[in-house]
């Protein structure tokens, strides 16, 4: 089997797997990083969610073999003590119930605050729609990422 | 702090104390028996092994007190709102208080049992118990020490006083309390004194959370343990012929193929080697038993509807008479789908076993239920069973049913290896316990302007309504009152889901009621309103609901939505329900954007007693609305050839954030005992939808979901 070389979280971590093999399952199995979530598997929920060089991208459809070049961020690493504005907001309006799928839309979110720091509600809501939360505490997630936004700005 | 009520604690042979080595003491109760007051308490307490306590509550030197819950948390927020009760009566600072999570530790949690979505209302007085007579004990420690009477003594935020000035902290007289003999009496909270129940209390759990600590089973993982993918019949109704593995031992981490029953396993490294091989996998099928299909199903339900073959749950006066005297009767048929839960989280779970032991980790809400069917299925001693429970990545009814527990034990059985179980996307929702596929007929006889007669039929698959259910409104509110039953017994697998049954029959339920007003030519919301006055003073003690809390929320939620009030291109939909001892009414306001309806609000008005904690209750209010949405809009699930057709989410259609309206929760002030939020705010949301399209668009929708029984491609913007 091949190695590959990866760079996550600012560490450099090495893989010995399938070339076909999906980021998220080398991050859970191999590294033990399991705050990115396995969900569907086709890139259709959103619970992967990770930063591919800075970009919200869904690590279930990234290829290990392609993913060496990019500096690879999960929600381990999105702070190193919960301290990102998204993770504070997230806290503060008490969004998760089961919890399960918020690792993934918190790195949407931040992606996405990147880019558009000051998002009307209606680009917030379309931002996350990539990401489904199946106990639909949307209303709070909406909330958080203006809070976030505020935090940032 | 005063105390006023007083409650006698028949079962004080289920907390026992003991001193910590480390300093501090340790009260141990079951949570399991505390919950079910009906339970018998063992003879005598030396017949109870420590270890029969599956929750504590320790107070160390310092006075920090600590919770170990062993709550299944699937997302209710129970974990946090459970030790909240104990917290109060103990009179601790809820600050001072940690909660942690009991299940993965094996040494003290050897028994764990699940709450349920009745965690709440039957933990409210069992668990203020216990944490009264700890605070009980404490007092009787301080008062020895001091030399005084212990109804002198006071408590507040974990702070004993006497009359004389004297303080001492709760960590000051643990040593001593841990010696003492548990009191048969304590006294519990007047309401208007509490300081922590009906505070705004955030998840216990949050920053696990948003730190992506490995909280959930999915997260479990042990040294050696390997991934089994497992490969089932594709269709109900089949079986496996044979199968060759040959390729899928050729691919990198795959250590073992093997058939077990109806389903062959694959065990690997790594969850994806064994997906991937699971995927490589040939295997021929062949049918077992009949091959079924949605459209077969629809007509042999709705022959169900119109035939002679109904179980009759309950009969007031004489439908029959009613509707032969009849002006008019209006009758109407609602239909829905089969549902999948679709957890965020898909079903899995770990097993080792042993010669010696079982040990089973997992997201599972019925731990004690599963122990019992792995023993059997093992051929092993309950006793040589364990199991730990995990966050689960939501729940909504899938994991009642430990099917998953059971393959994992098994596959692990044969391997004689540690392994995890881990469900994709499709086999989760192609090997589900669904809710099943339902229809109803509802007819009414009007005289004389009004209702004398209301006939409600149920045709379900495999299993019909429960009990409490016929004794819903509008039993109780109209003299000649019928519901029968009647179910299909199908090879498809079913089970609960999230509000069994009232999650389509409100929909069915409360859209004929405006159906009937419309017919009736009376306002809609006082048609409801006139039914229930007949419900005052009713004596059946059959009845479920209580007239006087229903008509409080539908007046709230009249007046919180504006109901009524003209508002230039809003149009609003009325719905009101009973179900898990909870009363609910809710007002969704919808526009027309491009002539396509778009849900803009939904007012919910909740009557759920004491609102433990208004956090986490507003959350469950929301998402419980929302999700109800999302299904009645959207879910569709259906079979051909007994073969489940949308098992990911490309094709089966989930609520997503641009979808959703704001929900605005509102409670009435109650000092009634709490009841259920999990589920209530759910069922009545579908009809307030499509009451309010029909005011929009003249449009009736009978059938779920809507999406697919509109004109327009989309109708929630």
């Amino acid at each position: 089997m091949p190695v590959y070389n990866l760079k996550v979280n600012g560490q450099s971590l090495s893989v010995e797997a399938d070339e076909d093999t999906p980021l998220l399952w080398v991050l859970r199995d191999h590294f033990d990083l399991v705050g990115t979530k396995f969900g569907c598997g086709i890139g259709q929920c959103g619970a992967c969610t990770i930063h591919a060089d800075g970009v919200a991208t869904r690590s279930c459809l990234l290829k290990v073999s392609v993913a060496t070049e990019m500096a690879i961020t999960t929600i381990e690493g999105l702070s190193p003590d919960a301290s990102h504005p998204v993770q504070q907001a997230w806290k503060e309006i008490d969004v998760p119930q089961c919890g399960y799928c918020q690792a993934g839309q918190m790195m949407t979110a931040a992606a996405f605050l990147k880019e558009n720091p000051n998002p009307t509600r209606s680009d917030i809501r379309d931002a996350m729609h990539g990401n489904i939360c199946r106990c639909a505490s949307y209303n709070r997630i909406e909330k958080a990422v203006a809070l976030a936004a505020n935090k940032l700005s | 702090m005063k105390t006023i009520t007083t409650a006698s604690v028949s079962r004080r042979s289920f907390i026992r104390t003991s001193a910590l080595a480390g300093g501090g003491i340790l009260f141990g109760f079951n949570l399991f028996q505390a919950c079910k007051p009906e339970v018998a308490p063992p003879v005598s307490i030396a017949d109870i092994d420590f270890n029969d306590f599956n929750a504590f509550i320790k107070i160390a030197d310092n006075g920090m007190v600590t919770i170990f819950s062993p709550n299944p948390e699937i997302g209710q927020g129970v974990k946090t709102s459970m030790p909240m009760l104990i917290a109060e009566e103990l009179d601790v600072a809820w600050k001072n208080v940690r909660v942690a999570q009991g299940a993965l530790d094996t040494k003290n949690f050897t028994r764990q049992v699940a709450g349920g979505s009745q965690s709440i209302r039957l933990g409210w007085e069992p668990l203020r118990q216990t944490g009264a007579t700890a605070r009980q004990m404490l007092i009787n420690a301080a008062a020895i020490k001091w030399g005084v009477d212990p109804t002198s003594c006071t408590t507040n935020m974990g702070v004993i006083s006497n009359s004389n000035g004297d303080t001492l902290g709760y960590g000051e007289v643990v040593k001593e309390a841990a010696v003492l003999q548990v009191p048969e009496k304590v006294n519990l909270k007047d309401p208007k004194d509490f300081t922590i129940i009906g505070q705004d209390v955030p998840n216990v759990d949050i920053d696990p959370i948003i730190s992506g600590k490995p909280i959930f089973g999915m997260d479990y993982k042990e040294e050696g343990m390997l991934y089994a993918s497992v490969l089932r019949p594709p269709a109900f109704g089949e079986k496996l012929e044979e199968f060759d593995a040959t390729q899928a031992k050729t691919i990198n981490g795959v250590i073992d193929v093997f058939k077990f029953g109806d389903k062959i396993a694959v065990l690997a490294t790594n969850t994806w080697s064994a997906m991937k091989a699971k995927k490589s996998l040939k295997a021929s099928w062949v049918e077992d038993t009949k091959l079924e299909s949605t459209k077969d199903h629809d007509k042999i339900l709705l022959d169900l509807l119109h035939g002679n073959t109904f179980t009759t749950m309950r009969a007031d006066g004489n439908v029959k008479k009613a509707f032969a005297a009849a002006d008019q009767v209006v009758e109407r048929v609602y239909e829905s789908p089969f549902l999948p839960h679709n957890c965020m989280e898909p079903m899995n779970f770990f097993a080792d076993v042993t010669d010696t032991k079982v040990r089973l980790v997992g997201p599972i809400q019925t731990p004690a239920g599963t122990a019992k069917r792995v023993a059997k299925l093992l051929d092993r001693n309950l006793e040589e069973i364990s199991i730990d429970m995990t966050r689960m990545g939501g729940g909504f009814g899938r994991r009642l049913y430990g099917d998953f527990a059971l393959e994992a034990a098994e596959i692990s059985s044969i391997a004689k290896k540690p392994i995890k179980v881990v469900f994709s996307r499709e086999d989760d929702m192609a090997s589900g316990t669904y809710r099943p596929a339902i229809k109803y007929k509802i007819s009414a006889a009007i005289k004389d302007g009004k209702l004398t007669g209301y006939h409600l039929k149920e045709a379900a698959i495999n299993s019909n309504m429960y009990g409490l259910i016929p004794n819903f409104f509008p039993a109780g509110a109209i003299e000649n009152y019928q519901v029968d039953v009647a179910k299909y017994d199908s090879n498809i697998s079913i089970g609960a889901w999230r509000a069994p049954y009232t999650n389509f029959l409100a929909f069915a339920e409360q859209s004929f009621f405006d159906e009937l007003a419309e017919v009736m030519k009376v306002d809609n919301v006082k048609l409801r309103l006139d039914l229930l006055q007949n419900v005052k003073g009713n004596t059946d003690e059959s009845i479920q609901y209580s007239a006087e809390r229903m008509e409080k929320v539908i007046k709230t939620a009249v007046d919180k939505s504006g109901w009524g009030v003209k508002k230039e291109g809003v149009y609003q939909g009325f719905s009101s329900y009973y179900c898990h001892n909870t009363h609910v009414a809710e007002v969704a306001d919808i526009v027309l954007e491009n002539d396509i309806p778009v849900v803009k609000k939904v007012t919910c008005v909740v009557d759920c007693g004491i609102v433990v904690n208004p956090l986490g209750a507003i959350n469950q209010i929301q998402g419980g609305v929302l999700d109800g949405i999302g299904h009645a809009m959207y879910g569709d699930f259906s079979f051909k050839n007994g073969k489940p057709q949308d098992i990911n989410f490309d094709t089966y259609r989930l609520i997503r954030m641009n979808e959703t309206p704001v929900v605005e929760a509102h409670f009435i002030e109650s000092d009634l005992a709490p009841t259920g939020l999990g589920e209530p705010a759910l069922p009545p949301v579908g009809a307030a939808i499509a009451n309010a399209i029909k005011a929009a668009k003249g449009i009736r929708l009978t059938k779920q979901p809507f999406i697919k029984n509109m004109d327009t491609k989309s109708v929630l913007g």
